[in-house]
C-alpha cells in the first residue's frame, strides 16, 4: 500500500531552494490541493520574481513567469481569457507588498476570481537578504544593519488586515508552516483557496509564514522557533476575511 | 471597396482590432486616446467571451495583456506617450516571452507630462523597442483613418505570424480626425499556437511562457534567433508609399500626419518649378532603408518633415549613409509643420 508519494501536480526537478527553507513544503501543500480537487490540467499558474521565480520549473502545469510584482495582473488576463481554467499567483513579499501592491489590492477589489499564495518571510531572500515590507521592527538585514528602524523606514505591511477591508475580497487567511499541526491547517487553508476558484466565489488569498534561515542567519531549526516567537506575534495566524461566514478566532 | 462610413481615427481602429479577433482589450484613460477604450467598453461586453476591463494603472494593463498573450488569444491595449513609458517594463517582457500583442500609442507632445496635442516624439522608444533589452517592435505609421484601420488589422496578423508586439504608432491628429473608411478586411489567418497556456488537459507537457535565462549562453541563443526572425521581417514586411518620386530631385521623407502636411507642401513647392517628391514610411520598424539609400543616388538632398527634434532624421542618415545632405523640418510640443516650415527647408534644400 502507498501511504507517501510525490504529488502528481510537481514535476521531477530537483528544487533550489536553501535547507531549511520551507518553499519546499509550501509547493507541496500548492500540488497536493490541486491533485486532490482534480484540477491538474486545467490550472495555470503565474511565477513571481524572487526566489519561487522557477517556480515554473516545479509544478507540473502550465506556467508563465511575470515581472516583479505583477502576478496577480497578469493572472487577471490568464484567468478572463478562459474562466474555465484554475488560475493562481505564487509570490513572495517582496513582489506582493512592496513593488506589487496596486496589482493586489486591485485584483482583490475586482473580486478576481484567482487564488493567490502569499509566501511571507519578512525579507527579500533572492537578492541576498535585504528588507522587505514585511520586515519585523527592529530586524536586521543587509539594508538594514542596524535593525529595522520605524521611525525612519516606517511598519511592515500586514497583508491580510489590509485586505481585509476590501469588498472584493472574499477569503484571507494566514497559515504557518513550522510544526506538523501548521501544516495541516495551512494544507486546509490553500485547499480552500482553489477550492473557492473552482465554485467562482472570487479573490482568495493565503498568506504562509515562511523562513529563510540563510538570510535570517540562523539553523533550519532555529529559523522554525524564530516563527513562532517573533514572525506569529507580530503576524497573527487567522482567517482574515470569509465570505462563508468564518472570521478571525 | 465596398460601402464607406464616416469615422473617428480611434474608433475606426477599435473595429478593425474586433475584426481582427481581438476581444480582450485592457486600458487605462489618458487623452488624446481614451476614445478607444470608451468604444471597445460599448462593443466588447457585446461579444461572446469579450473581455473589456479598465485597469487601475498603465502597468496592470499591459500585463494584463501579458496574461491574455500567453493564452494565445489576440488581445490589445492603448494609450499615450505617458502611458507607454509605464507600459515598457511589460513590452519588455511580452519580447522576451516571445508573446504576440497589438499595442496603440497616439502619441502626445513630451517629455514628462508633456502636453496633449499630436506629436511624433515617442519615435526612438517605439523603433528601438522602448523597455530594456535586445529587441524590436513592428512599429506601423497610419497617416489616415483608412490606415488606422488596415495597419490594425496588418498588426495582429504580422504580431501573430512573427510572435512579437505590434505597435500601431499614431499621433492625436490621425485619432481625433474623421474620415470615410471602408471596414472589408478580409479573412483573419490562424497562426499555430501550441505553445499557449491553455491547461495541459493532462494531454502534453506543461507550456511555460518566460524571459528568465540565467545561462548566459542560453539567453544568447535566445537573442540571437530572435534576431535572426527580425532580419526576415526586415526583408520581407518593410511597407512605404512614393509621391512624385519619378523625377525629384528633393525627398521628403515624413510619416502620419506630417506625411499629409508635406504632401501639400510637395505641391506648392512643384508649383513653384522645384522637383520635390516623398518617401512616407509606413513601417518604422523595419525601416524603408533600401528606397531611401536608392534614392541617395538620385536626389540632392533629404528633407525630414517631424513633429519632434529630428529623432528619424538619424535613421534617414544611417540609411542612406549620410551620402546626401539631411535637412529638418520640424515643429515640437504639439505644434505640427505648416505648409510654409516646409517651403523654406525645401527652398533651402534647393540651393544646394
Amino acid at each position: 500500500m502507498v501511504v507517501f508519494e510525490k504529488p502528481k501536480a510537481l514535476t521531477d526537478a530537483p528544487l533550489h531552494y536553501c535547507p531549511g527553507c520551507t518553499h519546499g513544503i509550501i509547493h507541496r501543500l500548492v500540488a497536493e490541493a490541486i491533485d486532490e480537487l482534480g484540477i491538474q490540467g486545467r490550472t495555470i499558474g503565474v511565477a513571481p520574481v524572487g526566489c519561487s521565480v522557477f517556480a515554473y520549473n516545479y509544478f507540473d502545469v502550465d506556467m508563465v513567469q511575470a515581472a516583479h510584482g505583477r502576478a496577480p495582473a497578469v493572472a487577471t488576463g490568464v484567468k478572463r481569457s478562459d474562466p474555465n481554467n484554475i488560475v493562481f499567483t505564487y509570490q513572495g513579499d517582496g513582489d506582493l507588498a512592496a513593488i506589487g501592491t496596486a496589482e493586489t489590492v486591485h485584483s482583490a477589489a475586482r473580486g478576481e476570481n484567482i487564488t493567490v499564495i502569499f509566501v511571507n518571510n519578512a525579507i527579500y531572500g533572492m537578492t541576498g537578504g535585504q528588507m522587505a515590507p514585511t520586515t519585523l521592527p527592529g530586524q536586521v538585514t543587509q539594508t538594514s544593519p542596524y535593525g529595522r528602524d520605524v521611525e525612519k523606514v516606517g511598519y511592515p505591511v500586514k497583508v491580510c488586515e489590509m485586505l481585509s477591508q476590501i469588498d472584493g475580497a472574499y477569503y484571507l487567511e494566514r497559515v504557518a508552516v513550522n510544526n506538523v499541526k501548521n501544516v495541516k491547517k495551512a494544507k486546509a487553508a490553500i485547499k480552500k483557496a482553489f477550492r473557492n476558484q473552482i465554485d467562482g466565489k472570487g479573490f482568495s488569498l493565503v498568506e504562509v509564514i515562511s523562513t529563510c534561515p540563510t538570510n535570517w542567519g540562523k539553523s533550519p531549526v532555529d529559523a522554525l522557533a524564530w516563527v513562532d516567537e517573533k514572525m506569529i506575534p507580530y503576524y497573527p495566524l487567522g482567517v482574515y476575511k470569509d465570505k462563508d461566514g468564518a472570521t478571525n478566532e | 471597396m465596398g460601402e464607406k462610413v464616416l469615422m473617428k481615427g480611434n474608433e475606426a481602429m477599435a473595429e478593425a482590432a474586433i475584426m481582427a479577433g481581438c476581444h480582450h482589450y485592457f486600458g487605462y484613460p489618458i487623452t488624446p486616446q481614451t476614445e478607444v477604450a470608451a468604444y471597445m467598453s460599448k462593443r466588447l461586453p457585446k461579444i461572446d467571451g469579450g473581455v473589456f476591463l479598465q485597469a487601475e494603472s498603465e502597468i496592470a494593463a499591459i500585463n494584463m495583456v501579458i496574461g491574455v498573450a500567453s493564452t494565445g488569444k489576440r488581445v490589445m491595449t492603448s494609450s499615450s506617450s505617458p502611458g507607454i513609458s509605464l507600459k515598457s517594463e511589460g513590452i519588455s517582457y511580452l519580447a522576451g516571452c516571445d508573446l504576440p500583442a497589438l499595442i496603440v500609442n497616439v502619441q502626445r507632445g513630451g517629455p514628462g507630462l508633456g502636453g496633449i496635442q499630436p506629436s511624433q516624439s515617442d519615435y526612438f522608444q517605439a523603433t528601438r523597442g522602448s523597455g530594456h533589452g535586445d529587441y524590436h517592435m513592428i512599429v506601423l505609421a497610419p497617416a489616415s483613418v483608412q490606415e488606422m484601420v488596415n495597419l490594425t488589422f496588418k498588426g495582429f496578423d504580422l504580431a501573430d505570424k512573427y510572435r512579437m508586439t505590434s505597435m500601431i504608432l499614431a499621433d492625436g491628429t490621425m485619432g481625433q480626425m474623421m474620415e470615410p473608411v471602408s471596414l472589408e478586411l478580409g479573412e483573419v489567418k490562424n497562426y499555430d499556437k501550441s505553445w499557449a497556456l491553455t491547461g495541459t488537459k493532462l494531454e502534453r507537457k506543461p507550456n511555460i511562457v518566460n524571459s528568465l535565462f540565467l545561462k548566459p549562453d542560453e539567453l544568447e541563443v535566445f537573442n540571437f534567433n530572435r534576431f535572426d526572425r527580425y532580419k526576415t521581417i526586415e526583408e520581407n514586411e518593410v511597407m512605404y508609399e512614393e509621391y512624385k518620386m519619378e523625377d525629384a530631385e528633393i525627398c521628403i521623407v515624413a510619416f502620419g500626419v506630417a506625411a499629409r502636411v508635406s504632401q501639400n507642401a510637395i505641391d506648392a513647392a512643384r508649383a513653384k518649378g522645384i522637383k520635390v517628391g516623398m518617401i512616407r514610411p509606413i513601417t518604422l520598424w523595419p525601416f524603408p532603408k533600401k528606397p531611401l539609400l536608392a534614392a541617395a543616388d538620385k536626389v540632392k538632398a533629404f528633407v525630414s518633415v517631424e513633429l519632434n527634434m529630428g529623432q528619424m532624421k538619424e535613421d534617414i542618415e544611417l540609411a542612406t549613409r549620410c551620402k546626401k545632405p539631411v535637412l529638418l523640418a520640424n515643429r515640437t510640443g504639439g505644434m505640427i509643420p505648416t505648409v510654409e516650415n516646409i517651403l523654406a527647408k525645401i527652398d533651402e534644400a534647393d540651393k544646394i
